[in-house]
């Protein structure tokens, strides 16, 4: 599949990517109103893609595989999609989008199969039960990743800390698998909660304790990006998924996204910025043809920012999620990343002495 | 006449988060104010799931903004369409706190008051600040040395400046025209070497806060399309 514009080509990994049931049948009796009003919410998300792109509202409830297949490989460019999941079960009966709804795709459609990588999810609550899961789930699905929300309400506990000793336990389990890459779900969250949230910052101690792992943090944070930027610029092991900053701004709010963007290549940098396309929340295709033909504008107030080379959108469409996933990107495509790699983390930006620099 | 005076009360009420007026966000759905005086304000937000502990305080820095207009006999002070309306409406109403509000809820409870997530943001709106007075001065070719020297009693008079004093006051960080312009989050002074980093943080705040605040505008028209501008 791939893309290729003006002659260049680009090898696209869509690192963020759904299949999910919200079918009224998958409604939970009695609890109707929050399964809507969880589909509503992302259907509002939807509207800020090009109007040509929207779909109505019951093909958004439920894709058929055809429809993932026609959207993803067929004209979205995707040469590899990576599966995150979200469980929801206490509004959806069969969840929304399970590791297993998910990776059955590889069987409904066994002629993209090996385009198809799948994974995993833990919650360290979960205990010994949920390492025994990791591993199971670890072995059928061959996982090189997880998705973990931290928000998240269990029984008592009103979410968890990646720097905990029990998360510890699951991060030292996913060493033990070959599981490297941890994508944390950092984003909005729904249950009446004391303090804020969002914060990202217990990622910053988790990622200095495991250098060997890769910390994905999805939509960077947003809406907590200044603490996600200030704590990213001191890990050389995370890294920004861009799904909902390019879906949710590049149409809608292209001077915002502009400016977002030009952050986070500014403090993460652009070795570290992975495309996801959040599907079924936005369909691939628009976003790789509009991230491709899109540049820093001109306008004075953007004269800080730097531009975008070809390299760069390469990397950020496919090339650094290739890295973090060793999958092997044909040499037609490949340009050189650091991302996998350990770098020295930017202690001049974070001591405050890069401002002495600067004015040398 | 009532009606203007609640309208110029909401005008205070601010999205702790976004740092913007509810009115100027759109978030007032409706409001109207009875012969009797009875002030009725209904408010709207982005998203069914809008975190409910932002939503509180809005709904309750409403309650409190229109009760005190003078002539009002009574503020009726809802929020529309929210996954836990039921219980901010009837926490606001009876006047509870934010745990009270949320005590034996099915939406799970709450622990804490909501005074230091407050905080937290008028520390973001206050470093935020610093870009939007800053800003105008750097483009109109002020240096680092300038800058870290100046107090805000030099700075030309503005909303913004007025704004980020309140923060700061809000804060216990200087505020008055002695202050120093540019502060770290204890109050004391930039030093001239680190203003340009110091900056380009505080413009990341800034981008921060309001790119939060685009999502929203979007989320709001796609969900009340006649709210579209």
């Amino acid at each position: 599949m791939s893309y290729e514009k003006d002659g260049e080509k680009y090898y696209i990994v869509d690192a963020h990517s759904h299949f999910w049931d919200a079918s009224r049948e998958n409604w939970k009796p009695g609890r109707e109103e929050y399964a809507k009003g969880w589909i509503d919410c992302f259907y509002g998300y939807h509207q800020l893609a090009p109007p040509e792109t929207h779909w109505d509202y019951e093909k958004y409830l439920k894709v058929t595989p055809e429809d993932f297949e026609q959207d993803m490989f067929v004209e979205g460019y995707v040469d590899k999609v990576i599966f995150q999941s979200t469980y929801l079960y206490d509004w959806y009966t069969e969840g929304f989008n399970t590791v297993d709804k998910n990776g059955g795709l590889k069987d409904l459609l066994p002629k993209y199969a090996d385009r198809i990588i799948v994974n995993g999810r833990f919650d360290p609550r979960e205990g010994d039960a949920g390492l025994k899961q990791l591993e199971e789930d670890a072995k059928k699905w061959n996982l090189k990743g997880v998705k973990v929300y931290t928000a998240e309400w269990y029984k008592d506990s009103r979410g968890w800390r990646l720097d905990s000793p029990e998360a510890y336990r699951f991060l030292e389990k996913c060493q033990e698998l070959g599981i490297k890459n941890i994508h944390a779900h950092k984003g909005p969250t729904i249950w009446p909660l004391d303090k804020d949230a969002f914060s990202p910052v217990d990622i910053d101690a988790a990622a200095t304790d495991h250098q060997d792992l890769n910390f994905i943090v999805e939509h960077a944070a947003i809406p907590r990006i200044e603490d996600f930027c200030f704590m990213a610029v001191q890990e050389p092991n995370v890294y920004a998924g861009l799904s909902v900053v390019l879906g949710g701004l590049m149409h809608a709010r292209p001077k915002f996204f502009a400016k977002v963007m030009g952050e986070l290549l500014f403090w993460v940098g652009e070795d570290k910025l992975t495309f996801g396309s959040d599907y079924n929340i936005w369909t691939p295709k628009w976003q790789v043809e509009g991230f491709v033909d899109w540049q820093m504008p001109d306008d004075e107030a953007f004269t800080d920012y730097a531009k975008l080379t070809t390299a760069t959108k390469k990397k950020i469409l496919g090339l650094n999620a290739a890295k973090l996933y060793d999958i092997e990107v044909p040499a037609e495509f490949a340009v050189d990343t650091t991302a996998g790699e350990t770098g020295a983390p930017g202690h001049e930006l974070v001591d405050d002495t890069a401002g002495a620099g600067s004015q040398a | 006449m009532i009606r203007d005076a609640v309208w110029r009360a909401l005008d205070t009420v601010y999205d702790p988060e976004l740092d913007e007026p509810i009115t100027d966000l759109d978030f007032v759905q409706s409001c109207t104010v009875s012969p009797e005086g009875v002030a009725t304000v209904r408010l709207r937000l982005p998203t069914f799931f809008c975190a409910p502990n932002f939503s509180f305080l809005m709904v309750a820095d409403a309650y409190d903004a229109v009760s005190a207009v003078p002539g009002v006999t009574r503020a009726d002070v809802t929020l529309a369409d929210h996954h836990a309306s039921a219980e901010i409406n009837g926490g606001v109403a009876a006047q509870a706190g934010f745990v009270q509000t949320f005590a034996g809820s099915d939406q799970g409870e709450a622990v804490a008051e909501l005074d230091e997530l407050r905080l937290e943001f008028f520390r973001k709106a206050a470093l935020a600040g610093q870009d939007r007075v800053a800003r105008p001065l750097v483009d109109a070719g002020a240096g680092p040395d300038e800058l870290a020297a100046m107090n805000l009693g030099e700075v030309p008079p503005s909303d913004d400046l007025s704004r980020m004093r309140q923060r700061r006051e809000a804060l216990g960080l200087p505020h008055g025209d002695d202050a120093p312009l540019l502060i770290d989050a204890n109050g004391n002074r930039i030093p001239s070497a680190q203003v340009p980093l110091h900056l380009r943080r505080a413009r990341l705040q800034r981008v921060g806060i309001e790119a939060n605040g685009e999502y929203c505008k979007g989320l709001l028209a796609a969900r009340y399309p006649a709210a579209a501008h």
